[in-house]
């Protein structure tokens, strides 16, 4: 039988902080304009780097170069994934654009691989809209001379540069925004996968190492020992709150409205304690040693999730003694 | 074993958003300095070992790639470590490790974290599927454990406070300090706001952009310096899973085991009559009698009655973190390297304005993860 698993998708718009010389490249495209480095060697790099890789000091030499240029080498995809330049068949293509000295690795809107060849003449489609982006590229398509775009624009290339906006168009550009998005499938472990087939029916398990006795909850392999667990212990849906956190503070990716408080529970029978919320008692009540249980889920809403057990409240127990717990510490 | 020593440290100017340099700029800001410092150039550099945190922090994957180039590792060999919040000792550590085995002359280690690119509460609180929201961020994973400490020792509420007091003004002192706040007092920072309980927000470190560079030489190298320079007298790594039954998570055992490898590698016997200055791994200020215990400065129980004693402020008997610390600046993945940094530069006499007097040997001190990282070394004016 296959063990649980779930898609889990992990996503973050980051804040690129460009620095000067990739925030000059950038302010460039939004201008159409194409900024190369130039190197101590005399090279022209695009992307520009920011310290000469012979020198090793700061590259400020920005020469614009040609929005065509040639395919150095390429290949084709027909299948695009997210976050790609182009959501049909496209070929990713080493472009070296004339006047610089180094390719450039992007998507070549052809159509069809039978177009792509290496030493094609290629030019830029600029993006409609243009940020100071390196998405101001949309792509390139075959084809010399000036891009298509820009009868489409219904202004010359070379406008924005000379324009009364220029020198605002000109400042560096600080930020570009990086959405990146990673999806992941995670598999449960055997022993996982138990201990949530158990919660399903309402019962929550630990299992034992072979080798030290201690029972884990949930089960693992036994962090101390290495070993694989054997033994499925049954353990109580209650036990000690060890100690706790009021947690005040909203942060990022925060799923509960402070304050709450998170707490570690020694579930009784179990020798490791598992975090979860105390409520149903004001946060300034909660103490070491406090005795709780567990507050089911209606259990029509059960799954094979831990989210089975709401929270937990005091159990109305007296508390249990600090040498009960300290080694748990 | 062969003898290696620090022949120089640099570091940026740390703040919440250093926008106006990228990943690769903040990185040779720390260099460039640590370079000059070093008296050296690129052409002396044999290798390069680079540090940071998860990369989930910046979004990129194995930023040593693009880095490379541009911190002088082309033709040379370059080691990425990882071990979380540790890592920047762990980086100095290897670096070291190069050195003494006599296969490099002066290798480059250099650590950072560019924390405005993300978010790392949010980036620490990622939710795999089949797990309860029992989500906390990076102070609700440590305060649990503060707690314990608390009520362990008996310690009274103002100790954390007087950590915090000492270690803000103390960044002050220090031109590259994030948070540098002279003003700073023990009922301000009772006053601040308790984010997680017991942790108020004047006790916990900032978020920080930074970096952390140092060039670490033989003793042909370290002779031909014809400065000052920070003699590496002993290092130790150790690590322990992150949970496990029965694990100290206020004095854990990897803490404990790797001070004393590091004692006993060092001829330390007495480290709190014979260590002048320390700059210990504090991100909540709890964590300096807690860590002044697991390294054996103090007996379990007693190190936040050396706080309340003043003994480890800047004119106490053991100083601790007289740069301002991880409370003050903390580029996560350069922490590290900046504690054994600041040990170092202790030693060299250039410390500046927040310089102990006559420093002649310092421990930097790191942890990191669950408090399962540990690294640590002991650096001497003398060999």
């Amino acid at each position: 039988m296959d063990t649980l698993s779930a898609p889990l998708t992990i996503a973050f718009d980051y804040t690129r902080s460009l620095g000067p010389v990739l925030g000059r490249f950038m302010a460039g495209l939004r201008e159409r304009r194409v900024l190369g480095g130039r190197t101590s060697d005399g090279r022209v790099h695009v992307p520009p780097l920011e310290y000469d890789p012979v020198t090793l000091t700061p590259v400020t030499d920005l020469v614009e170069v040609s929005p065509t240029g040639t395919v150095v080498t390429w290949t084709w995809t027909d299948h695009p994934r997210e976050g790609q330049p182009l959501d049909r068949p496209f070929g990713w293509a080493l472009i070296r654009l004339d006047g610089a000295d180094t390719a450039l690795l992007h998507a070549v809107d052809a159509g069809s691989a039978e177009v792509m060849r290496t030493g094609m003449r290629v030019r830029i489609r600029w993006a409609v809209d243009r940020t100071g982006h390196i998405n101001d590229i949309e792509c390139f398509e075959p084809g010399d001379g000036p891009p298509a775009q820009d009868a489409r624009d219904g202004q010359p290339a070379q406008t924005a540069r000379d324009g009364p906006q220029a020198q605002t168009a000109r400042e560096p550009v600080t930020i570009m925004t990086t959405p990146i998005r990673l999806h992941y499938r995670h598999t449960t472990s055997a022993e996982e996968d138990g201990y949530l087939r158990a919660l399903a029916d309402g019962r929550i398990i630990g299992q034992r190492c072979p080798a030290c006795r201690k029972v884990y909850v949930p089960p693992r392999v036994c962090p101390a020992c290495g070993i694989a667990p054997d033994e499925v212990v049954p353990v109580a849906d209650r036990g000690t709150v060890t100690t706790f956190c009021v947690v005040n503070v909203p942060f990022a990716g925060q799923r509960l409205t402070p304050p709450y408080v998170v707490a570690q529970v020694l579930l009784d029978g179990a020798d490791i304690p598992v975090p979860h919320l105390i409520l149903g008692v004001p946060a300034e009540a909660v103490r070491m040693g406090l005795r709780v249980a567990a507050v089911w889920r209606d259990r029509s809403a059960w799954a094979t999730t831990p989210e089975n057990i709401d929270h937990f409240e005091p159990s109305g127990e007296p508390d249990a003694p600090y040498e009960s717990f300290a080694e748990h510490l | 074993m062969r003898r290696a020593a620090v022949l120089g440290t640099g570091q940026t100017r740390h703040g919440t958003r250093r926008t106006d340099v990228s990943m690769t700029g903040l990185c040779r800001e720390a260099i460039d300095r640590a370079l000059a410092d070093a008296g050296t150039d690129w052409s002396q550099i044999d290798a390069v070992v680079l540090g940071k945190a998860p990369d989930l922090f910046e979004g990129v994957m194995m930023p040593e790639l693009f880095l490379a180039a541009s911190i002088g590792a082309a033709g040379k060999p370059l080691l990425r470590v990882h071990t979380a919040g540790s890592v920047g000792g762990a980086t100095a550590i290897v670096a070291t490790s190069l050195v003494r085995a006599g296969v490099h002359r002066r290798v480059l280690a250099v650590a950072f974290e560019k924390q405005s690119e993300s978010n790392a509460m949010w980036a620490l609180s990622i939710q795999p599927p089949f797990s309860a929201p029992i989500t906390a961020g990076a102070g609700g994973y440590f305060a649990p454990h503060i707690r314990s400490y608390i009520r362990r020792s008996g310690a009274p509420s103002h100790i954390g406070a007087m950590v915090a007091v000492k270690d803000r003004r103390n960044g002050a002192l220090n031109p590259y300090a994030h948070l540098r706040q002279p003003e700073i007092t023990l009922e301000s920072v009772q006053e601040s706001r308790m984010l997680w309980d017991p942790i108020r927000f004047d006790e916990t470190c900032p978020s920080s952009d930074g970096a952390c560079a140092v060039v670490i030489g033989d003793e042909a190298a370290a002779s031909s310096s014809d400065r000052q320079v920070a003699w590496i007298r002993a290092t130790a790594m150790r690590t322990e899973p992150t949970f496990y039954s029965g694990k100290d998570h206020v004095n854990p055992r990897a803490g404990a085991e790797a001070a004393a490898a590091l004692w006993a590698a060092a001829g330390i016997k007495d480290p709190l009559n014979e260590v002048d200055v320390a700059e210990l791994y504090v991100p909540f200020s709890w964590f300096e009698p807690m860590w002044l215990e697991n390294v054996g400065f103090v007996r379990p129980g007693q190190g936040w009655k050396f706080v309340e004693s003043g003994e480890t402020s800047r004119d106490g008997c053991l100083p601790v973190n007289p740069s301002g610390g991880v409370l003050c600046s903390n580029p996560i993945g350069a922490s590290g390297l900046l504690r054994f940094a600041e040990a170092a530069m202790q030693v060299m006499g250039r410390a500046g304005e927040h310089q102990v007097t006559g420093a002649a040997t310092a421990l930097g001190h790191a942890y990191g993860g669950g408090s399962q990282f540990f690294s640590m070394w002991v650096v001497g004016r003398n060999p």
